[in-house]
């Protein structure tokens, strides 16, 4: 009985069903495909667990950025083209910062310099020996400020051009937004120059070496540090959502504005949160991403921004949850692609699939219900 | 307006909306050339340079013109919004590349490869089809989606599209004998010098390079004066691809294809409720648009000796939307002063002004930002100044998005722009009154009805 | 299961019934018609639909409709808001696709057809929400709707000589696009933008528009919604004419003396069920007719 039990509901999902269930299908292949891959050495486990490892990584960082992403899509009603260069811009805020406190604020270098974050090769983050062990304050003060800046970039920025015209159709804000990204990826470069910089001192990043079957995988602490911030920071939205009355009137704007604002939630108030709350995210994980990443550069994340968006639609806009688990989707899809296809096209199979959910169910992968 | 007398000839329409439209078309162009002619005296250029610099403002005016026109077919009459144009034009050009590349038999040196070796015009055409073919495929699946999610489709695409031909294992391989590919991350030489090629299947090469010269030194631009020429050549070849492009689109404005496009483009749910298989006009234009925005890339690249796969970002997707909201989407002749005035004032604009001041004074500009603002303290703002003279380059792309959220916020139908350019073969005036009706009340304002009148 | 009555009253209790039932019922109720549309001789019935249901969600929008339309009639579909009237035409012109039950026209099977191909075949809608082309003249709107534009062609529009027969053919479609707006008396206002237009004109120009692509049926939702009492006189003048040349109505209305006054039947529709139909001088009397109006939501 239990069998066929089984069967039958196999069969009706498959029926029911039958995107998620070639996806499960895929994804069932491929994950016998890897196995088969390990069995044989094909691919080592220690390559396999840095691959995953990164895949986190990466993973991690599109859900945060993710959600802001996705609360301004849905809340505000469009697809927020300048939210990349709005990390950037957090970003080269808070590196700022880090340079600036640890180079001791103009002894180790000039002022202007660490502020522009070594612009035209005048200082280089390992010089000043940036890491979360070795210059703990100036990262601490480096987070702070990239959720502060991100934070501030985006409210003006609503203030100015999203706020006067917030009536108007999600695809005039759409098209607005990618003016934004454009006035504010080359103001940036204008700001702090074209170069790509490394910002921290590889050589002060304590790690261990994790032995896996047939070698290690080294964990750093950048590493460890992006995980615990993500975590705690997705704990903390969590808490936010489902218990502040806050959370509640942005879950109910999400799933309906109008309804929302009859019922009396302050729209514009809400709105002003999920700015804030979205940016400082995105702009935490920017930092974070950053540091382990140990290179900054202008176009850095407006590059970054479809893989966001990927994320985003695999886990149906809107969603804070969906957002996250797309994000990790996405994270581990880039990573793990190499098994299969060229490292080159990594980027090519997100964005596969992201066309292919926007395809077969714009509603996202993670679908069930669309909000919070 | 004496050709509507001659009702079913549609020539008189034609004549009515080219006497308008050309007008201000010419008087636009004129105008923005002759602004370049006298930056150029003040800035004392030879008449070398002064030619180069017409060629090369003809050239971007021809390109940006012509692709804004091809994504008005989308976004302006068909309203689909398509954030991937780059990923056609790339489509364009690397095929017409591959096939017109002069063939190589054995293997080539690394970082090179050959194409087919097939005449330029073959490989144009074929890199037309390609992009087309590259839209319908696009279409098929993509056209039902909403238009947010299309857009985020389409530039997905288009970044797909890079990041193939950077692909390594792509770069050379063997097909049919032949040695072939994209070229991988340094991209793919062009052999094929496209105004040489254009003289020479006229059989004019000779005659052209000793005229050139003749010329050249008759003037006096110098040694080597071809290449001054070839420039001037392939503008103007430019101009009569976009006068191609102006007629072919405003024709098929003009139409009851057309009508069905704006049609969609306002409701498509009521179109369909009319007896219009919606599906099957959108597959159409999209992949005209494409072919078209193939086009523009073929002719973007083709003169500029060699192409790499970074050279196709969204930005220049971006560009063409710019061009085509300043210009007013829903027009042809909005697309077309649309596509000149970002080419002349937003895109080559900043760069000539640049050049001009910095002709006009001596300044040595500091090398960062902060080396330019801190003078500011002590109330100089001369480093600041060179500094953003200097960096022009940076600073047009953040004027540009500046007058996109501008004209999003104030101007959202463009500068130049109205959608009524009327979509029919005829003009839709009263006719001439033969049963009934109420004659006289509609007889006034005859002469405008169907070509642009307000 | 249920057996045929012969009796008015009994009539009404049946209406839930399977299609079959409604299907032998329907002579009786044309009987009934005769005074009114004698001078047609109705006899085919061009639209059917049985046992229609339409789910969004957990809403059950359409439950179990069955009705039929006759030849040259004009007919009239009310209930209470919500009752599922929109919802059942987008189910029978093919803009949602129904989650059960047949729709048939012309005796064939046209269930999940695409909207435009139940266009071309006659079965022509209006919007309750006018949907104007708001962005192109009131011609450009009129010029849209004629079946066989060689124009539509992308290839006949663009190339030279072809492109004459184009005009040729333009010129007559032209000609007939004024006819209809004459007939409408809103022919002044040809070259105005038909996003400029009142919420009344839209509704003419909506009607013009459909009967231009030469339609046999005709599917009006709330065609009078809006439009001031002189302008629905002529409206409704328009609609008695056109029947008279042998257009088929349907039309969706909530003023009842209008429904009452011109329809020679009536179809009522409550929480997505037919609750009953007949001539309007029966659906008057019917005690559950009363009843939805006002147990369910007043008018
Ligand atoms: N696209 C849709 N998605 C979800 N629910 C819908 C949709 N369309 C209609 N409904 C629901 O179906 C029910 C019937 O709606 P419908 O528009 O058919 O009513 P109606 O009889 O036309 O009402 P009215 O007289 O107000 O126009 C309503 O409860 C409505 O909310
Ligand atoms: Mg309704």
């Amino acid at each position: 009985m239990g069998v066929s039990d089984s069967y039958e509901r196999g069969r009706e999902f498959l029926i029911e069903d039958p995107i998620r269930a070639a996806l499960v299908i895929v994804f069932v292949v491929l994950a016998l495909d890897l196995v088969r891959q390990l069995a044989v050495g094909q691919t080592q486990f220690s390559e396999f667990g840095v691959l995953l490892k990164d895949g986190l990584m990466r993973g991690l960082f599109f859900g945060l950025a993710g959600i802001g992403l996705s609360m301004t899509y849905s809340i505000l009603n469009f697809a927020n083209f300048a939210h990349g260069d709005l990390i950037t811009g957090g970003a080269f805020g808070g590196v700022a910062a880090t340079y600036v406190i640890a180079g001791g604020f103009g002894t180790e270098a000039a002022l202007g310099s660490l502020l522009l974050v070594g612009a035209g090769g005048s200082v280089f983050g390992a010089a000043l020996g940036i890491g979360v062990a070795t210059s703990p304050l100036a990262v601490l003060a480096g987070v702070v400020v990239a959720a502060v800046a991100s934070i501030a970039l985006a409210l003006i920025i609503d203030r100015f051009v999203y706020k006067p015209i917030r009536d108007r159709s999600g695809i005039t804000l759409l098209i607005t937004s990618i003016g934004v990204a454009f006035a504010l990826r080359y103001l940036i470069v204008f700001v702090f120059g074209p170069g790509r910089r490394g910002v921290t001192d590889p050589s002060g990043i304590p790690s261990v070496a994790v032995p896996v079957i047939d070698g290690t995988v080294n964990v750093d602490l950048h590493e460890v540090s992006l995980l615990v911030v993500a975590v705690v920071l997705m704990l903390g939205l969590h808490f936010l959502l489902q218990r502040t009355r806050l959370g509640k009137a942005m879950r109910a704007m999400a799933d309906n504005e109008d309804l929302a604002r009859i019922t009396g939630i302050p729209t514009e108030r809400v709105v002003r949160f999920t700015w804030i709350i979205g940016a400082g995210l995105a702009g935490v994980a920017g930092y974070m991403f950053v540091l382990w990443n140990e290179t900054l550069h202008w176009f850095q994340f407006w590059s970054l921004l479809l893989p966001v968006f990927a994320a985003v639609i695999l886990g149906g806009i809107g969603s804070v949850y969906g957002a996250i688990a797309g994000g990790l989707v996405i994270g581990f899809v880039m990573s793990l692609s190499v098994v299969w296809i060229p490292g080159g096209l990594s980027r090519a199979a997100a964005f596969l699939i992201m066309i292919a959910v926007l395809l077969v169910r714009p509603e996202g992968i993670f679908a069930g219900r669309s909000t919070a | 307006m004496s050709g509507a007398e001659q009702s079913a000839d549609d020539r008189g329409t034609l004549a009515a909306v080219w006497e308008q439209d050309a007008v201000k078309l010419t008087a636009l162009v004129s105008g923005l050339f002759a602004a370049y002619v006298v930056g150029g005296l003040l800035l004392s250029y030879g008449l070398r340079q002064q030619l180069n610099e017409l060629a090369q403002l003809s050239f971007f005016i021809a390109v940006f013109a012509m692709l804004a026109l091809a994504l008005n077919l989308h976004w302006g009459y068909t309203g689909l919004f398509n954030i991937g144009v780059i990923g056609f034009m790339g489509i364009g050009i690397y095929t017409t590349a591959i096939l017109s590349k002069g063939a190589t038999l054995t293997e080539p040196a690394a970082g090179t490869t050959g194409g087919f070796g097939l005449p330029l015009w073959i490989g144009i055409i074929g890199g037309v089809v390609a992009a087309g073919l590259f839209g319908g495929l696009v279409a098929l699946p993509a056209l039902r989606l909403r238009a947010d999610y299309f857009a985020i489709v389409t530039v997905g695409l288009s970044e797909v599209v890079r990041f193939t031909l950077l692909e390594q294992s792509l770069q050379q391989g063997q097909v049919l004998g032949y040695w072939v590919g994209l070229g991988g991350g340094s991209g793919l030489l062009l052999d094929f010098d496209p105004v040489d090629r254009l003289l020479g299947a006229f059989g004019l090469l000779e005659s052209y390079t000793r005229f050139s010269e003749r010329t050249g030194e008759a003037i006096g631009i110098g040694s080597n004066p071809k290449p001054v020429f070839d420039g001037i050549l392939y503008g103007l070849v430019l101009l009569v691809f976009l006068v191609g492009f102006y007629v072919l689109l405003t024709r098929v404005g003009s139409s009851p294809y057309g009508r069905v496009l704006k049609a969609i483009r306002e409701d498509e749910d009521a179109t369909k409720a009319l007896g219009k298989d919606t599906d099957r006009f959108k597959i159409k234009a999209f992949v005209i648009g494409c072919a078209l925005m193939g086009l523009g890339g073929i002719l973007l690249y083709a003169s500029q000796g060699a192409i790499t796969p970074n050279a196709f970002r969204p930005r220049i997707t971006f560009f063409v939307w710019i061009a085509l909201i300043i210009g007013g989407a829903g027009s042809n002749t909005g697309s077309v002063m649309g596509g000149a005035i970002f080419a002349a004032v937003l895109y080559q604009g900043p760069i000539f002004f640049s050049n001009v001041i910095e002709g006009s004074f001596e300044i040595d500009a500091v090398n960062t930002f902060a080396q330019a603002v801190g003078p500011l303290a002590a109330a100089d703002p001369v480093p600041l100044l060179a500094y953003t003279v200097d960096n022009i380059g940076q600073l047009r792309f953040v004027i540009m998005g500046l007058v996109l959220i501008y004209l999003m916020h104030n101007r959202p139908e463009g500068i130049l722009g109205h959608r009524k350019e009327t979509a029919s073969t005829i003009p839709l005036g009263r006719r001439r009154a033969k049963t009934g009706g109420s004659p006289p009340a509609t007889d006034g304002g005859e002469e405008n009805r169907g070509v642009d009148g307000e | 299961m249920s057996t045929v009555s012969d009796t008015e009253v009994d009539d009404v209790v049946d209406t839930n019934a399977p299609a079959e039932d409604v299907e032998i019922e329907e002579p009786e109720a044309q009987d009934s018609d005769v005074e009114r549309a004698a001078k047609h001789t109705p006899s085919a019935i061009p639209l059917r639909v049985e046992g229609l249901r339409k789910e969004f969600g957990g809403i059950v929008a359409v439950d179990e409709a069955s009705f039929e339309i006759t030849e040259g009639t004009l007919t009239g579909l009310i209930g209470p808001n919500g009752a599922g009237k929109s919802t059942t035409f987008n189910c029978i012109t093919g803009v949602h696709e129904p989650t059960a039950g047949q729709v048939q026209f012309n005796g064939e099977d046209i269930t999940g057809l695409s909207p435009d191909r139940i266009a071309n075949r006659g079965l022509v809608r209006t919007f309750q929400i006018a949907r104007e082309l708001e962005e192109m003249t009131v011609m450009e709107n009129m010029m849209l709707a004629p079946k066989g534009q060689r124009g539509e062609s992308l290839w006949r529009s663009v190339l030279p000589f072809v492109r004459r027969s184009v005009s040729e053919q333009e010129e007559e479609i032209l000609e007939r696009c004024w006819e209809m707006l004459e007939f409408f008396e809103i022919d002044h206002l040809a070259d105005e933008y038909a996003g400029n237009l009142s919420g009344g004109q839209r509704k003419l120009l909506e009607l013009a528009r459909a009967l231009l692509t030469e339609p046999t049926v005709l599917l009006l939702d709330e065609p009078f919604a809006g439009v001031n009492p002189s302008l629905e006189e002529r409206l409704l003048g328009h609609i008695h004419d056109l029947r008279d040349d042998g257009y088929t109505f349907l039309i969706v209305e909530h003023d009842m003396d209008l429904i009452m006054q011109n329809c020679e039947r009536v179809i009522v529709m409550h929480q997505g069920r037919v609750l009953t139909e007949g001539p309007p001088a029966e659906i008057k009397r019917n005690e559950d007719v009363i009843e939805a109006y006002l147990g369910g939501e007043v008018e």
